[in-house]
């Protein structure tokens, strides 16, 4: 990764910078775990290996994983500096995300149970 | 090491090609500055998304006295669909790591797989459409089926225009070579492409597998 001939210039800002932050390794370490955890995503849904009460949160847990795995071996968001405006943005998005997802099906079932449709 | 050097000197002195954008070093590589401007896109995308995840959610059990997803849908063509992207996703990645390294060769052979795996995923589902809708099973049958299409067809139809995208990345890269500003489309390219599948994962889990649950 380091290079000891790396010379500090000063070079014109803006100015391309040809250090690949991925490896061929990664990316197939991150297929292996995608891999993983979509097959497991499919069996837990179509057997009883989980608690049928508990698979809908098993299967939630494995979509975060999965999500997880794509973002640090796909789009690469580590812990580098590079990243740290990204996570940035990505910790708003999910934010977002959350209120809009979570406050529809909360006011959603909060409508549905105290104003019940008539049964025609 | 880098990090090391970057320690022992004052703010003032990093130099520019350790610039990440908060100060020391002038401004981040350009790199760096469109990833981050194509990354706000694509959270503005995955924000549209969430809205029609929530809108499916809410709705998924109204289905008017018309078919259910569990009549509806077929894991195993579902699950062919997940590999293909997932598989399209790496190869992606692989190829426009192979174009950062100035292999143009490389890059082009993980381009004809990733559209092939892409197109195939885009087949599989439009057949999938054409048969719910030939059962009477479409869009306007039902609450449940509205949303279903919405948001399916919602993420297809950006499936669709990835694909269109890469042709022309393809051409651009046959005509120009791996010059810099190329090389960053094909950067935002591989991120819009890796960020659908992510939507996808998303899709299948909530859509097509806990269909029988909820």
């Amino acid at each position: 990764m380091s290079n000891p001939e790396r010379v500090f210039d000063d070079r014109t800002p803006g100015v391309e910078e040809h250090e690949p932050t991925a490896s061929y390794l990664s990316y197939t370490v991150g297929l292996g775990l995608a891999i993983v955890a979509t097959i497991a995503s499919f069996i837990v849904a179509q057997t009883n290996l989980l608690w049928p009460p508990g698979i809908p949160v098993g299967l939630i847990v494995l979509a975060l994983a999965q999500i997880g795995v794509h973002l640090v071996f796909f789009l690469h968001l580590g812990s580098g500096s590079d990243s740290t405006n990204n996570i940035l943005a990505l910790a708003f998005g999910v934010l977002v995300v959350f209120l809009v997802i979570a406050g529809s099906i909360w006011i959603i079932a909060n409508l549905n149970t105290n104003m019940p449709m008539s049964m025609q | 090491m880098t990090i090391a050097t970057t320690l022992d000197r004052p703010l003032i002195g990093v130099p520019a090609e350790l610039a990440r954008g908060r100060g020391g070093g002038g401004p981040a590589p350009k790199r760096i500055v469109v990833a981050y401007g194509f990354w706000i896109f694509i959270l503005s995308d995955i924000i549209m998304f969430s809205a029609l995840f929530a809108a499916y959610a809410v709705l998924s059990g109204n289905t008017a006295g018309g078919p259910t997803g569990a009549e509806l849908f077929n894991l195993r063509n579902v699950f062919i669909e997940t590999m293909c992207l997932l598989l399209s996703s790496y190869t992606c990645g692989i190829g426009v790591l192979s174009a950062e390294r100035g292999r143009p060769t490389l890059f082009l052979v993980f381009a004809i797989f990733t559209f092939a795996l892409g197109a195939a995923f885009l087949f599989i589902e439009v057949t999938e459409f054409a048969g719910m809708v030939a059962k009477g099973a479409g869009p306007s049958r039902s609450a449940f089926l509205s949303s279903f299409f919405t948001l399916v067809g919602t993420h297809g139809v950006h499936v669709a225009s990835g694909l269109v995208a890469l042709v022309y990345l393809v051409a651009q890269v046959i005509v120009h070579g791996l010059r810099p500003a190329v090389l960053r489309r094909l950067l935002c390219w591989s991120l819009f492409w890796h960020a659908l599948d992510i939507v996808w994962v998303g899709v299948f889990t909530l859509v097509y597998l806990m269909g029988g649950h909820l």
